[in-house]
């Protein structure tokens, strides 16, 4: 293995960076006290302080005041959070809730989960493009609606839905919306203030913050019934000692990201699939051209298999994930793909490059050629493609 | 890579597969699996028809390392013997050879030593010799629809339901698939039974019909 690696599975989680971890260094070694009240010892009032500054940071990114957003210890737990809670306390009025096809496992899962407690969950309906319909949307709220949940952008495909939109649809309906903003937190913007959003799941490890520390933008009133019962913290919503270096760490990470990086990653991004597409015949990107997420390309090789390419390209140490069936832990072939209109075949030979802070030019140039290289390996081994040529 | 999940070995043919190409008119061929359901591999021999010794064996693979490897080293182990002999070559012969292989990637290397069996089987067939002098019964051509992939499940089409009444007379096969006719799998369905039953010795015709709604 090369002692240098390309890292391209950013969507997965990315490096820490290194100012990050110095941020949060006095949190574990000097200062490791509790996020106290005022009246305690002054350290548990400085931990409190630090750990209500790194709200306000993160929660000013959204537009929002501090008392909106709560810490969790991932996107997972927040997703489950907004879910279950405003399901639990709205029990009463309706049990119909609405996500898309695509939703990423946190969002899905949980939707399945309420299921079979005995909630009717609609899934949505996307193009081939990822999108979801907005009139379908409008036809599938009914009186007994009471959260709909559709994502910012895709884990897999990029695509970037128009949640202003999808917003105002649930607003102007009164029922409550939710968006997992995993894989788009710092990279688009969101502001609360034009887009009547009323729960967002953010994360920090996508951007090269620390693992173990999300967080939930909750919007003043959002009817939410706490999940994991234990202390008062976080607005009473969310029990268990504040993760006051992670809380430091995600605010130091979204401090770090700017316009300027997001447009230097897009045109890497856009650099590795202009160059894939003239070094490699018979490829297609899947997800859209243009609405999508500036750090994600996936593009699907046709007539070999993905665990094929990742595993040739982990040899020459470059790190990206597929859809393939193949590489998953279940054998089972991406719900997104599927999900798209695509066959098994496009999922089986697609491959996701997602970008960080840490990539540059000579790496997007090194992957398109060892890509072409492989590709041009594996076709000739595979028996499909020439037979579609005769 | 030592934390890899495959041996150095499978790597290794991984890396640099053995018997990788085709062979213009074969004595055997057979093509398992299908792109729309996963991996698949084709399979090519060349036999002395005296010795019914295997001179030449050729492979080719869409598919993930497992399969690639397996290919590889099957071909390898199937060279040079008679096909009574490697019609013993089974997936645990060749996974043993590989250094062991992970136990949800048996599927992959099934299908490669399946494509083997088929490729003597359809030899055979060719010669109308071992069991495939056997006269094509509806059972036999209900046995080789076993082989044939429902894209849509990647289970095979008699497992799945897929297939109505199956005529078979004089040599004319008449196979109804539970289909319509524009269906986007319809035709790859059609050319993969046609190819499974058409090389047998006594077959005519076939004719498959798509008798879905």
């Amino acid at each position: 293995m090369k002692d240098e690696i390309i890292y391209l599975d950013n969507a997965a989680s990315s490096k820490l960076d290194e100012e990050v971890f110095e941020e949060m260094k006095p949190y574990m070694l000097d200062n490791f006290a509790v996020a106290t009240s005022d009246f305690a010892y002054s350290m548990g009032v400085e931990a409190k302080e630090a750990l209500n500054d790194a709200r306000e940071k993160i929660a000013s990114e959204l537009g929002a005041a501090p008392e909106e957003f709560i810490f969790t210890s991932c996107a997972t737990e927040s997703s489950n959070l907004a879910l279950k809670g405003v399901t639990e306390k709205l029990s009463e009025e309706g049990d119909h809730i609405i996500v898309s096809d695509l939703e990423d496992f946190p969002v899905l899962n949980t939707a399945k989960a309420l299921e079979k407690k005995g909630f009717d969950v609609t899934y949505l309906d996307v193009d081939e493009e990822g999108f979801v319909d907005t009139d379908q949307l409008k036809e599938s709220i009914n009186e007994d609606t009471i959260l709909v949940s559709i994502q910012h952008g895709n884990q897999e495909i990029g695509t970037l839905q128009d949640i202003e939109k999808i917003a105002e649809i649930c607003s102007e309906r009164d029922v409550i919306y939710h968006t997992d903003a995993t894989y788009t937190f710092g990279r688009v913007p969101i502001d609360v203030n034009n887009i009547p959003v009323d729960l967002i799941t953010v994360a920090a490890h996508t951007i090269h913050g620390p693992r173990g520390i999300g967080g939930l933008y909750i919007r003043e009133g959002t009817p939410l019934k706490k999940q994991m019962d234990g202390g008062f913290q976080e607005n009473n919503l969310r029990a268990g000692v504040e993760n006051i270096p992670g809380a430091v760490g995600f605010a130091k990470a979204v401090e770090l990201i700017d316009e300027e990086e997001n447009e230097r990653i897009k045109k890497l991004r856009d650099k590795l699939i202009e160059g894939m597409r003239e070094e490699i015949p018979e490829i297609m990107l899947n997800g859209p051209e243009e609405r999508r997420i500036p750090q994600n390309a996936n593009i699907t090789f046709h007539y070999v298999e993905g665990e094929s390419i990742t595993l040739h390209l982990d040899m020459r140490g470059i790190a990206v994930s597929t859809g393939s069936a193949c590489f998953s832990k279940s054998l089972e072939a991406s719900h997104v793909i599927m999900g798209i209109g695509g066959d098994h075949e496009r999922a089986h030979g697609s491959v996701r490059f997602t970008f960080g802070r840490f990539n540059d030019e000579d790496q997007v140039e090194e992957v398109i050629e060892a890509t072409s290289d492989i590709i041009e390996k594996l076709r000739d081994i595979s028996p499909l493609g020439k037979e579609k040529e005769e | 890579m030592e934390n890899a999940p495959y041996t150095e070995k499978v790597i290794e043919y991984f890396q640099n597969p053995k018997n990788v190409g085709e062979i213009e008119d074969p004595d055997g061929y057979a093509k398992e699996g299908s792109p729309a359901c996963g991996d698949m591999v084709s399979l090519f021999i060349k036999v002395d028809e005296g010795t019914h010794e295997i001179t030449d064996i050729k492979f080719k693979s869409y598919g993930c390392a497992s399969n690639i490897a397996t290919g590889s080293i099957i071909t390898e182990m199937a060279k040079g013997k008679t096909i009574e002999e490697a019609k013993e070559i089974t997936w645990q012969k060749a996974a043993e050879e590989l250094g062991g292989l992970p136990d949800m990637k048996t599927h992959c290397s099934v299908l490669a030593v399946d494509a083997l069996r088929e490729a003597i089987r359809n030899y055979e067939e060719r010669q109308g010799i071992g069991e495939e002098k056997r006269e094509t019964t509806l059972e036999v051509v209900r046995k080789r629809l076993r082989h044939v992939m429902n894209p849509m499940t990647g289970l095979d089409v008699i497992k799945t339901n897929l297939i109505g009444d199956i005529q078979v007379e004089d040599g004319n096969i008449t196979v109804e698939v539970d289909l319509e006719e524009d269906h986007q799998f319809a035709n790859a369905i059609k050319e993969d039974i046609e190819e499974k039953l058409e090389p047998r010795w006594d077959v005519e015709e076939v004719d498959v019909i798509f008798v879905g709604e």
